[in-house]
C-alpha cells in the first residue's frame, strides 16, 4: 500500500454526504455497526476449507428474473458450476461495462474454482447468493435479506463466507 | 472483499480485504486472470492469517500508475462531475432491469409455468 497522500482510498460516505447536500437531501444513514464484531476463527486449513460466496453487484443468470433498482431484496440463487457467459449484470449506483464484460470482476466464480483446482481451497459450496446492494432500507435488509441469505449459506454447511460488495 | 474502506469500516465485518480499485472491481481488473487469482489468494490467506476481529487488509495492486480515477469515481470514473446540483443518479425504478431484452423473454418462458425456486423473493 502506498504512503503517498494524493491516493488515498476514495471516502464514499463523504462523497455520498457531498452528493446530497447538493441536492438538499437529508444525509444518508450508512450503516455504523458499534463494538467488536462477531468473531468465528476458520476451524479447518484452507486447503480443506468449504467457502459460500455471496455477492451484491446485481448479478443474475440467464433464465432468472432481473433485479429492480428499488429496494429490491430478493435474491438470485446461482449453481457454481455456471458459465460466465450465462451471468448478467444489473445495478444503478456503478458503472456495468467491465462486469459484464467480465463477471469475474464483482462476482468471481473463476479465480475461486481455479483455487479449488490447484488443491489451495478445498471446495465451493454449490450455490452462490447474489442480490442487489443498492437497497436504501437498512432495516429491509438487516430482517429480510440478510437472514434469508444467512439461512441459505448455513444450509450449504460451508468453513467460510466470502461476501463481494459493489 | 470491498472497494469501499469508509463504508467498510462503518459496518465493521469480522474481517475483509481492501482492494483500491474503482469502484465495479471489487475482485480485479476484467479479463485478467491471473491478477484476479493473485489478489483472491490474497484475500482468502485472511481466513488464517488475521486474528483481531475488525482488521482489514490492504491488497497489494494497484489500478494505475495514473490517479485520477479518483477525482470521478461516484461518477463511475464518468462525465458526471461530483459538483454539478443536477440529479443524475439513476432513477428506482421498480421493475427488472434485464441486461438484454433476450433476457426478459427467457425468464418469462421459463416462469410461465411458476416459480423457478432461484428467484427467491422475486416471484
Amino acid at each position: 500500500m502506498t504512503e503517498d497522500s494524493a491516493a488515498e482510498p476514495v471516502d464514499y460516505i463523504a462523497e455520498t454526504r457531498a452528493t446530497y447536500d447538493a441536492l438538499g437531501y437529508p444525509p444518508y444513514e450508512w450503516v455504523k455497526n458499534e463494538g467488536t464484531p462477531p468473531w468465528t476463527p476458520i476451524r479447518v486449513p484452507l486447503r480443506e476449507a468449504k467457502l459460500a460466496l455471496a455477492a451484491s453487484g446485481g448479478i443474475y443468470q440467464r433464465g432468472q428474473h432481473a433485479f429492480h433498482f428499488k429496494d429490491d431484496a430478493s435474491f438470485r440463487v446461482i449453481d457454481t458450476a455456471a458459465s460466465c457467459d450465462d451471468l448478467r449484470i444489473t445495478h444503478f449506483a456503478y458503472d456495468l461495462t467491465d462486469a459484464r464484460a467480465d463477471p469475474n470482476v464483482v462476482f468471481p466464480l473463476d479465480p475461486l474454482r481455479a483455487l479449488v483446482e490447484a488443491g489451495e481451497l478445498g471446495a465451493l459450496a454449490p450455490e452462490a447468493f447474489t442480490f442487489m446492494g443498492g437497497i436504501y432500507s437498512a432495516r429491509k435488509v438487516r430482517e429480510e435479506l440478510a437472514p434469508a441469505l444467512v439461512e441459505r449459506i448455513v444450509d450449504q454447511r460451508p468453513d467460510i463466507a466470502l461476501l463481494v460488495p459493489v | 472483499m470491498t472497494s469501499a474502506l469508509s463504508i467498510t469500516r462503518s459496518v465493521a465485518p469480522p474481517r475483509a480485504a481492501f482492494l483500491d480499485f474503482p469502484l465495479g472491481h471489487t475482485t480485479g481488473k476484467k479479463n485478467q486472470p491471473e491478477m484476479q487469482l493473485n489478489l483472491m489468494r490474497q484475500a482468502l490467506a485472511g481466513f488464517e492469517e488475521i486474528d483481531e476481529p475488525g482488521a482489514i487488509r490492504f491488497l497489494d495492486e494497484r489500478w494505475s500508475e495514473d490517479e485520477s480515477w479518483r477525482q470521478n469515481a461516484m461518477a463511475g470514473g464518468g462525465s458526471k462531475g461530483k459538483e454539478s446540483s443536477d440529479d443524475s443518479r439513476t432513477p428506482r425504478v421498480d421493475t427488472p432491469q434485464y441486461q438484454y431484452p433476450a433476457d426478459r423473454d427467457e425468464a418469462e418462458k421459463l416462469h410461465h409455468k411458476g416459480a423457478c425456486g432461484s428467484c427467491v423473493g422475486a416471484e
